[in-house]
């Protein structure tokens, strides 16, 4: 394998809701604590390698987007780490962790607020790396419209405001924002969630293409498991705040392991399936408040047995699965 | 179709601005029959959600209903006045509408919620009421009803919500819903259980479904008829399998190719280009003539919605297979 970009260690992200007042002379009385803690991501191994695409995917409070923030450095791990070509992130300070903000961009779900709505394309383009130096303010004009070219957009754009442009057209836009700064690591946070499925494939022909142009390292987070197979090398799959499935994209399609998987797999609608042909997942997502004990999908599971309420898997490889799963079923057994 | 509950003939909303008329409906017809569901599908801007709007008669100014019929059972809604219309309203036809957080009232119980919509219609006794309240929540398969009706909306999570709406547009067994993307802000595990709840009471109850969204795949289980709508207009229309099997237009068949699940993993989606048009600036002719790759001269004049096989399509070059 290739030197390992991104390489994340048992990471963590915890948000702690501090008891009201009340609550705490309630406690320092004898009461119960009423801090809330909610674990959402807990545990994280995951490494990129460079030149490699990994999905992350799963449905909503399963941790995905925390996990892309900690990634590109906007939330600091509660425990663990997360380093880049062998530097933690979590010790950077000052210069330092400026140096790796640019290292890493992100590109956000919704164009239509992670644009500056005042400012200039050519501006919103051209401010980071200017700023940074990777560009002198003089070469700073033909940067933006070489990048507004390499995504499809025509150069003479660039002294438009976004509210001129159309979501598909904007998404172009912050993703050559995140371009312009040379990236080692792209993260995408639902890139294409927000837009019409006509849009959505010309940004995901765009995504490609950069891809094969500039050997992109990249983090995708994505619900939509179609999306996620299309572009991705590896996925891994997440269920209140943990890696419940790791594998190599094309495996994990045919034959998924954990029963979570095979779930969002089946529960996906699918162009042709015919007529009333539903499979549903009984139940719904628990609270990371209060996650399950033992294994967090144990309530919903149709395989679950004793040891699945009481111990937790650990995610490893078992027989014939397609990479890492986190399951007893492969592990010995429920 | 003769037995068709709901029948909408040429359906004509605008909404009249300072940039000019928006044609957002414009000649629109197609019909529901007892226990069907029709998938209304289009992408933003295509004036399904309008359409559907249109029904209730919930087009605010500057929009209005300037042209057609909309027959329920007969009756044309078109017609009625604003008092009729309010009777009609959750009695007989009734709506489910994207968000459940904005339309259920969050300062209210959920069972004061639903005994005011059953009193709305019928003079009935609280505990009647209630007990009517409660019922409703276990048809869409609430578990636990009773104590249901005493809570509030944000005890409820996102996929609940949007069960007691669908309990609340079926409270008085109304002979259509329209559905406006009531799954689309839920996860996918959770909107497979609300389809197919919807699916078995569509054959239970024999109420009709007007589904409108902008996910085929979701209509391809889901619904029994399709309509695609492009720029104001139904593009294509007809049985679901027979139009995803075979789509004739080639906007139907563009949309089918840019879903990723259809194409080679890693390969190139087929796209559209450009992207949809402005209603202020429709092009002459067909609407979609700019970005079809089968454009000809031809095309700008608005070819007419016509059977074709089993299907009907809107198109001056439809697709058509050659038989081998």
């Amino acid at each position: 394998m290739t030197k390992a970009m991104l390489s994340i260690d048992n990471a963590a992200k915890r948000f702690v809701t501090p008891a009201s007042m009340g609550d705490r002379i309630a406690h320092a009385l004898g009461g119960p604590d009423r801090t809330q803690t909610v674990h959402a991501v807990t545990d994280v191994t995951l490494t990129v390698a460079k030149g490699e695409v990994v999905g992350l995917v799963g449905e909503s409070g399963c941790g995905k987007s925390t996990l892309g923030r900690m990634i590109s450095g906007i939330y600091a791990p509660s425990s663990g780490a997360i380093a880049l070509e062998g530097t933690p992130v979590a010790k950077m300070a000052g210069k330092r962790i400026q140096k790796l903000t640019t290292r890493v961009q992100m590109v956000h779900q919704d164009p239509f607020s992670s644009l500056d709505p005042r400012m200039r394309v050519a501006n919103t383009v051209s401010e980071g790396p200017v700023h940074h130096q990777l560009v002198s303010a003089a070469g700073a004009d033909d940067n933006v419209a070489d990048m507004l070219v390499r995504v499809g957009l025509d150069a003479s754009t660039r002294r438009r405001f976004p509210h001129q442009f159309s979501g598909g057209q904007r998404q172009r836009i912050a993703i050559a924002r995140a371009l312009a700064m040379q990236p080692d690591l792209l993260v995408l946070d639902e890139p294409v969630a927000s837009l019409d499925v006509s849009i959505q494939a010309q940004v995901l022909n765009l995504f490609l293409d950069l891809r094969q142009q500039l050997g992109l390292t990249a983090v995708f987070i994505s619900h939509d498991l179609g999306v996620v197979r299309h572009v991705s090398d590896r996925v891994a799959i997440m269920y209140l705040g943990r890696v419940v499935e790791l594998a190599d994209t094309v495996p994990l399609f045919d034959r998924p392991a954990h029963p979570y998987t095979r779930a969002l797999l089946d529960s996906v609608p699918k162009l042709g399936a015919g007529r009333g042909a539903f499979s549903a997942v009984a139940g719904e997502i628990p609270s990371p408040l209060n996650p399950p004990p033992g294994c967090a999908f144990h309530p919903r599971c149709p395989f679950a047995g004793p040891r699945c309420s009481v111990e937790r898997p650990i995610l490893k490889a078992g027989d014939n699965t397609p990479g890492t799963v986190a399951c007893h079923l492969y592990d010995g057994g429920t | 179709m003769s037995d068709a509950i709901l029948s909408v003939e040429e359906l004509q909303t605008h909404f009249f601005t300072r940039a000019g008329v928006l044609k957002a409906v414009d000649g629109v017809s197609f019909s529901v029959g007892k226990g069907r569901i029709l998938g209304l599908v289009g992408e933003s801007g295509s004036g399904k959600s309008v359409t559907g709007y249109s029904i209730l008669r919930l087009v605010d100014a500057p929009g209005k209903i300037v042209g057609g019929r909309i027959l329920l059972k007969g009756k044309d809604l078109a017609a009625l006045d604003p008092e009729a219309m309010r009777r009609t309203r959750g009695a007989v036809v009734s709506m489910i509408f994207q968000d459940p957080m904005m339309t259920l009232n969050p300062v209210l119980k959920i069972g004061t919620q639903m005994v005011a919509a059953i009193k709305a219609h019928v003079k009935i006794s609280t505990a009647d009421a209630r007990k009517q309240a409660r019922d409703a929540l276990a048809l869409v398969g609430i578990p636990a009803p009773d104590e249901r009706l005493d809570v509030y909306p944000h005890h409820l999570s996102g996929g609940m919500r949007q069960r007691v709406a669908i309990a609340i547009a079926l409270l008085h067994k109304p002979a259509v819903i329209i559905a406006d993307e009531p799954t689309t802000a839920l996860d996918v595990s959770i909107q497979s259980q609300i389809l197919a709840e919807v699916r078995r009471l569509a054959d239970q109850t024999g109420t009709a479904f007007v589904w409108v969204t902008h996910d085929l795949s979701v209509v391809s289980s889901l619904a029994d008829d399709i309509a695609v709508m492009y720029a104001g207009r139904i593009v294509e229309s007809g049985e679901t399998g027979a139009v995803l099997a075979h789509p004739k237009h080639p906007y139907t068949a563009g949309l089918m190719a840019s879903v990723p699940s259809q194409a080679e993993r890693g390969q190139k989606l087929v796209q559209i280009k450009g992207s949809t048009p402005s209603l202020a600036h429709l092009p002459e002719g067909c609407s979609f003539r700019p970005r079809c790759p089968r454009a000809t001269d031809i095309c700008k004049t608005m070819p007419a919605l016509l059977p074709l096989g089993d299907t009907k399509v809107r198109c001056h070059h439809p697709i058509v297979e050659h038989a081998s």
